[in-house]
């Protein structure tokens, strides 16, 4: 019995051990902090590399349009036009073309099997590299939709919108392969905010006698609004980001124009194009406006985290 | 009498056929452009497709009518991405780890948590001007200035907050009774860790992961100045430290050429790209279906 006690009192747990044990805790919590110490150091290096052109410009570089590095001048109001008027009028077409599809894919108008193969395409479709988009907007989108420009143009030309002839490569068909980036990230989160309904919902709304379309726009629309929001800010931040298609397409031009039929610039493309061969103060401005685009999307991105906390389903 | 049966004049009837045709038609302009591109690809990037294209360099881009292979291109990605992964991994699965297993929802946790999703919003070009001021301006990593190194750096950031939010959501589906049972018998925390609850997470963390590496493989923005570009062969461990040519970039320089030659090398290219994300893509979600399918057994 005594032999039994001692050993049982000796299968305590070795030192080493316990060392592995504490070390591995330790390691873990150092590598999840990585995370915080990338994101810190992001904005603090951005911000320190336009610190340069911030005390020469301030805030004045926002809305200023030169972009002239002969004569060391720079404001990047084109640029940031253009991130803000692609990315929401490409929102604009997205919302309800992908909630659109949502409520399809969450309704039975055709048999389950139907709705899972083109909720999974369009997602399929979220996988596909921003490059390779902007290689296909580049050799079939432009040339598909150039008749089309011309017809805008000639028609709806005394809109400052499309008041020049369009060019090759412009806003707009940035703006259409925003839209087709951007529709499997609101479409699946639209889907899924609306699958997560309560069923309860909907058969209360047909029970007292109201039609599909009424209880969609009634009861199921308004209870999965939350997760809708965050989806589609989701896709403003991505937008905003979004760097290859955007530059293969855009024209990339500096020149300030009210019409999206001629060429524009994004920051993005702008650090796309300029950042390889900048020097010299040239650098410490495309910092700046990479700093702002960095804030920009820091901003929705939050907000988007925000709403979601604040406004989640609670059924 | 009447009101018993549908009536198909009725206004409400009218409406709901009219806003079920519209969600129809936003499917399907939904779906159109994805069958359109994929369709694109295939006819066109894959009638490009030769044994040569694996084994060439590009030609540099003039009047010659023959643009050569993507072998530089392909071969960067691979290690471009491989270089990603190594970082990636470990420091995602490690900081899953620790959200999901040791943080009891504190404000450390939540700040990590918030960090993750904040990092994923990050636009990617934002990575590469990040590495570019760190790596490639302070040629700090052995007087190297553009590297294939750099690239893989950047493109591990963007890796990152995927490859923690799949560890974390893994665990935390692994359900409490294994860990339990695990610490009752005696078996430390990093034994419950990796012998018990990280296996059982594997599958899901797997998936994950793979699907994080093919997005990132796609990825052009961080690396056109962090890796930038080259045509030629890469032939030793010395090369990573120089410049690394990618698939992602290799469109992206092609495209904008003039000469047909290299646009249709785009092609070819993307055809590749496309083909192999596409392909993991799918693999993946039949093996989650497959996986959740005995998960419910």
């Amino acid at each position: 019995m005594e032999e039994k006690l001692t050993l049982f009192k000796n299968r305590k747990r070795f030192g080493i051990e316990k060392n592995i044990d504490i070390i591995f805790k330790n390691t873990a919590l150092v590598l999840s902090s990585f995370v915080a110490i990338i994101l810190l150091g992001i904005i603090l290096v951005v911000f320190f590399q336009s610190f340069e052109s911030f005390s020469r410009y301030g805030l004045k570089f926002l809305v200023t349009s030169e972009w002239n590095p002969v004569k060391d001048e720079y404001g990047a109001f084109t640029a940031i036009y253009g991130t803000l008027v692609t990315s929401f009028l490409s929102l604009l077409i997205t919302i309800p073309l992908g909630v659109g599809t949502a409520i399809f894919i969450t309704e039975d108008f055709v048999p389950k099997v139907f709705r899972e193969i083109i909720g999974s395409f369009v997602e399929l479709l979220a996988a596909i590299p921003s490059v390779v988009l902007g290689l296909w907007a580049i050799f079939v989108m432009e040339p598909f939709f150039r008749a089309f420009f011309v017809f805008l143009h000639n028609f709806f030309g005394w809109i400052p919108l499309f008041s020049t002839e369009p060019t090759g490569r412009n806003s707009l068909l940035a703006i259409l392969i925003l839209v087709v980036m951007l529709l499997p990230i609101v479409t699946s989160i639209a889907r899924d905010s609306l699958n997560q309904v309560p069923k309860k919902l909907r058969n209360a709304a047909y029970g007292i006698g109201a039609s599909r379309w009424k209880t969609i726009f009634s009861v199921i629309l308004p209870a999965a609004l939350s997760g809708i929001m965050a989806g589609v800010l989701l896709a403003l931040g991505r937008a905003m980001g979004e760097t290859m298609a955007v530059t293969m397409i855009i024209g990339n031009s500096n020149a300030f124009s009210w019409s999206l039929l001629s060429p524009g610039y994004t920051i993005s493309s702008m650090l796309a194009n300029q950042f390889g061969e900048a020097d010299g103060s040239q650098v410490s401005s495309l910092f700046y406006a990479a700093f702002v685009l960095m804030i920009l999307s820091l901003v929705v991105n939050i907000f988007a985290q925000w709403l979601v906390k604040k406004f989640s389903l609670k059924y | 009498m009447n009101s018993l049966y549908y009536q198909k004049r009725l206004s409400r009837n009218i409406g709901d056929k009219f806003f079920t045709s519209l969600s129809v038609i936003c499917a399907l302009i939904a779906i159109l452009p994805l069958i359109f591109l994929v369709t694109y690809i295939l006819i066109k990037g894959g009638s490009q497709i030769t044994p040569e294209l694996f084994t060439l360099e590009p030609n540099p881009p003039g009047d010659d009518l023959d643009a050569g292979g993507i072998n530089p291109a392909l071969v960067g990605t691979l290690i471009i991405t491989t270089i990603a992964s190594i970082i990636a991994i470990p420091v995602g699965v490690g900081g899953g780890i620790y959200l999901a297993e040791y943080s009891k929802g504190g404000a450390f946790s939540r700040f990590i948590r918030f960090g993750v999703n904040v990092l994923a919003g990050v636009p990617s070009i934002i990575a590469g001007v990040f590495i570019y001021a760190l790596i490639v301006s302070t040629k700090i990593l052995f007087g190297s200035m553009y590297s294939g190194l750099a690239g893989g750096m950047a493109l591990s950031i963007l890796m990152l907050p995927t490859v923690i939010k799949t560890t974390d959501e893994g665990l935390k589906l692994v359900p409490n009774e294994l860990r339990y049972a695990s610490l009752g018998i005696g078996a430390s925390m990093y034994t419950t860790i990796l012998k018990v609850t990280l296996p059982s997470a594997f599958r899901s963390i797997a998936t994950g992961v793979v699907l994080g590496i093919a997005r990132a493989a796609g990825e052009t923005a961080p690396l056109i100045f962090t890796a930038l570009f080259s045509y030629y062969y890469i032939i030793g461990f010395g090369d990573l430290f120089y410049e690394m040519g990618s698939l992602a970039v290799l469109i992206y320089n092609f495209a904008l050429e003039p000469y047909d030659a290299q646009n249709k090398l785009a092609w070819a290219a993307s055809f590749i790209l496309v083909l192999s994300i596409l392909s993991v893509n799918i693999f993946s979600r039949i093996l989650a279906a497959f996986t959740e399918k005995t998960k419910r057994v």
